[in-house]
């Protein structure tokens, strides 16, 4: 009982990450229906920013904030690169832009050459906190603390604020939005300013637990971007939980089968749930 | 018109041909290929090879070459990926016509290459540490890292001389830690020791809680953990956390820095086997290499500004292995091969090498000290 305990906790540790990253895919495909496969990058690119710049002696938060606002602005020149083809309205070559985009940034970070991961100090130290005999690093509670504040921010953004209403109405019909006067471009570029800034506070958060290395954002991407189709994808909630679940199948296949087939379980399960509920578990069914 | 053209390509061949002539040198070049892991997860490993290997062939060039012949060292990235590596070495061996190549770093790399070598008679001295790259031998493939066969049967020594019998085995799933994990099935039971608890861990894993969690429920007397930054560190890192006071054992795959810097204090009592350049200025000085490693460690930090590590040590190996052959027999391939598989009681860096037909690692368990990590440092154990 106690192992099993054990098991759940280290399972949300890792489900949090995971879900974090699902919030930035969710962000941008809400706004342009585009999957951004240089989301795990924007992840890798913040949590390394502020892995140089403190091991350069900047104070973690100056090197947090400096790291956020270059990842938003590296954000903004992908979704630049979407302008003209978001016009032509081919998704695909959109999204394969942000393949691109990804291979580009991985490869310029591949520049330095310490290739190694990097360490990032917790926030609040780096000691483990123990729950009924069962332990888990503080930083993990930063991380599920930061992904739930960003829900309810972003929830509100989109339901109470004009501009959130207008990225959804851009996302729901182009044409339609256009009509009612909302600025297309300017949507596009905003919503991957949003989702490389959130992107940046993830991989920021999550790097004290994973370390910072130059390919990191890769399995993050792949992992995040399962939760957010598990989770229906543009639903953060269904992301989160769909992160979690994720974390707590790798953990409990680990536990109580066999660690060498960790993924493999937990990526069996995926494509069983998928197969049942091919708009994901949170999604309710698509109209347009 | 005609004439003018012709006049003007007789002046350009004679141009060519008389800087050719002032710009070559007394005899032609031996061609040494070079494939290292530069980019991508074996960079750690690839970065310091190439520098070592560069730096250990600018030195000959400067003093006049091998018997007259300057040295041309060719050098690829394979970028850590196996295709990438094969398509080096085929150039290499088809349009650089090298006599032998040094390289790759790891194991999975070299896997990929030494059919190709094999089969061109080209000499391939690996810098890997997997032991199916030697085992069963290949004729034209030898290796300078040392093999976790030692390491594993350092670590061994190292539990039976502790009474420590019932011992879980953790390892990265990667090629080097499976191999690790092979060695020590093989070995363990024939030691009397008995392996309680096993699991196994992704490279880009983040969390190893539950299969510790899973060791920590099997009751063992040490642990050893099997695998290369920064897997290792995430493991010392988690064991602390849950409490669990029983001796850590690790592999030589973490003796750096970087692990120390990554696992923080939970690095402090991990105990492993590593080759002796880290502790080089701390052997005895009966060890007969601590001249060769002195001097290496101080020739490496005085052109690269850095510390040698083992790595670069591999290459050391490899490419003072290769120039050795070259200066008995010149550059034919099938040579340099059966002069470096007769060689003996060559002092190099990741140990004394004395190979044979029937051993192309050339390395015993001698090879290796243990190491324990107190306040951040390296203590050489007994």
């Amino acid at each position: 009982m106690e192992q099993f305990f054990q098991f759940l906790i280290s399972g949300i540790t890792i489900g949090s990450i995971y879900a974090l990253t699902a919030i930035g895919f969710t962000i941008i495909y809400n706004c342009t229906q585009v999957v951004n496969f240089a989301q795990g990058e924007f992840l890798m690119l913040g949590a390394m920013l502020v892995a140089i710049l403190v091991a350069d002696g900047v104070p973690l938060v100056i090197a947090c904030l400096i790291a956020i606002a270059c990842v938003t602005i590296v954000g903004c020149l992908v979704g630049a690169t979407l302008l003209r083809p978001l016009r032509t309205g081919s998704t695909l070559s959109m999204i394969i832009i942000t393949v691109g985009a990804s291979i580009l940034i991985r490869g310029i970070v591949m520049l330095r050459p310490d290739k190694e991961a990097m360490r990032v100090p917790g926030f609040t130290g780096e000691g483990s906190l123990s729950v009924a005999g069962a332990s888990f690093p503080v930083q993990s509670l930063w991380v599920l603390g930061t992904a739930a504040v960003m829900v309810v921010l972003l929830w509100a953004f989109y339901r109470f604020t004009l501009l959130g209403r207008a990225m959804r109405a851009s996302a729901c019909c182009k044409e339609g939005a256009r009509l009612v006067g909302i600025n297309i471009n300017r949507m596009t570029i905003l919503s991957f300013a949003i989702g490389a800034a959130v992107g940046a506070v993830s991989g920021i958060v999550v790097a004290p637990i994973t370390f910072a290395q130059y390919d990191m954002g890769v399995m993050l991407g792949v992992k995040g971007f399962c939760a957010a189709i598990i989770g229906g994808m543009g639903n953060f909630t269904g992301g989160i939980i769909a992160g979690i679940l994720l974390g707590l199948l790798e953990s409990m296949g680990a536990g109580f089968v066999s660690s060498a087939y960790k993924d493999a379980i937990a990526f069996v399960i995926l494509l069983l749930i998928l197969f049942a509920r091919p708009q994901g578990v949170f999604g309710g069914s698509k109209q347009e | 018109m005609k004439s003018k053209i012709i006049a003007f390509v007789v002046l350009a061949v004679f141009v060519a041909a008389f800087s050719c002539y002032a710009a070559a040198p007394a005899k032609k070049p031996y061609k040494i290929g070079a494939v290292f892991d530069i980019t991508g997860p074996g960079a750690p490993l690839g970065t310091p090879e190439r520098d070592t290997a560069q730096m250990v062939v600018n030195q000959i060039n400067k003093k006049g070459g091998i018997n007259g012949h300057p040295i041309k060292l060719i050098i690829y990235d394979n970028a850590s990926d196996e295709t990438k590596c094969a398509l080096a070495v085929k150039k290499l061996i088809d349009s650089d016509h090298v006599s032998a190549i040094i390289g790759p770093s790891s194991t999975g790399t070299t896997l990929a290459v030494v059919p190709i070598c094999e089969k061109n008679k080209i000499p391939l001295i690996s810098c890997a540490a997997g032991v199916k790259i030697t085992q069963p031998v290949k004729p034209y493939v030898f290796k300078t890292a040392q093999s976790d066969i030692h390491a594993i049967a350092k670590v061994i020594d190292y539990l039976r001389s502790r009474g420590l019998k019932r011992v879980a085995f953790i390892n990265d799933s990667n090629a080097f830690g499976t191999s690790g994990r092979d060695q020590m099935r093989l070995q363990a039971p024939k030691a009397g020791i008995k392996i309680v608890a096993e699991e196994s861990f992704d490279s880009k894993d983040t969390d190893m809680t539950t299969q510790l969690t899973r060791i920590k429920a099997a009751n063992p007397q040490a642990i050893v953990c099997w695998g290369t930054n920064p897997g290792p560190a995430i493991v010392a890192r988690n064991k602390k956390a849950l409490g669990i006071k029983v001796p850590l054992l690790m592999s030589h795959g973490i003796s750096n820095r970087k692990f120390i810097e990554l696992a923080g204090n939970a690095a402090e009592g991990v105990i492993f086997p590593s080759g002796k350049i880290i502790v080089a200025s701390s052997i005895p000085d009966s060890d007969p290499q601590k001249k060769q490693l002195l001097a290496y460690a101080a020739q490496f930090k005085s052109v690269y500004g850095r510390e040698a590590d083992h790595f670069g040590g591999h290459a050391w190996d490899a490419i003072q292995l290769v120039l050795g052959a070259m200066k008995k027999v010149g550059d034919n391939p099938t040579k340099i091969r059966s002069v470096i598989e007769n060689t003996k009681g060559f002092v190099g860096i990741g140990g004394v090498f004395n190979f044979s037909p029937k051993d192309h690692n050339g390395l015993s368990k001698d090879a290796f000290v243990m190491v324990q990590i107190r306040n951040g440092k390296w203590i050489p154990l007994k």
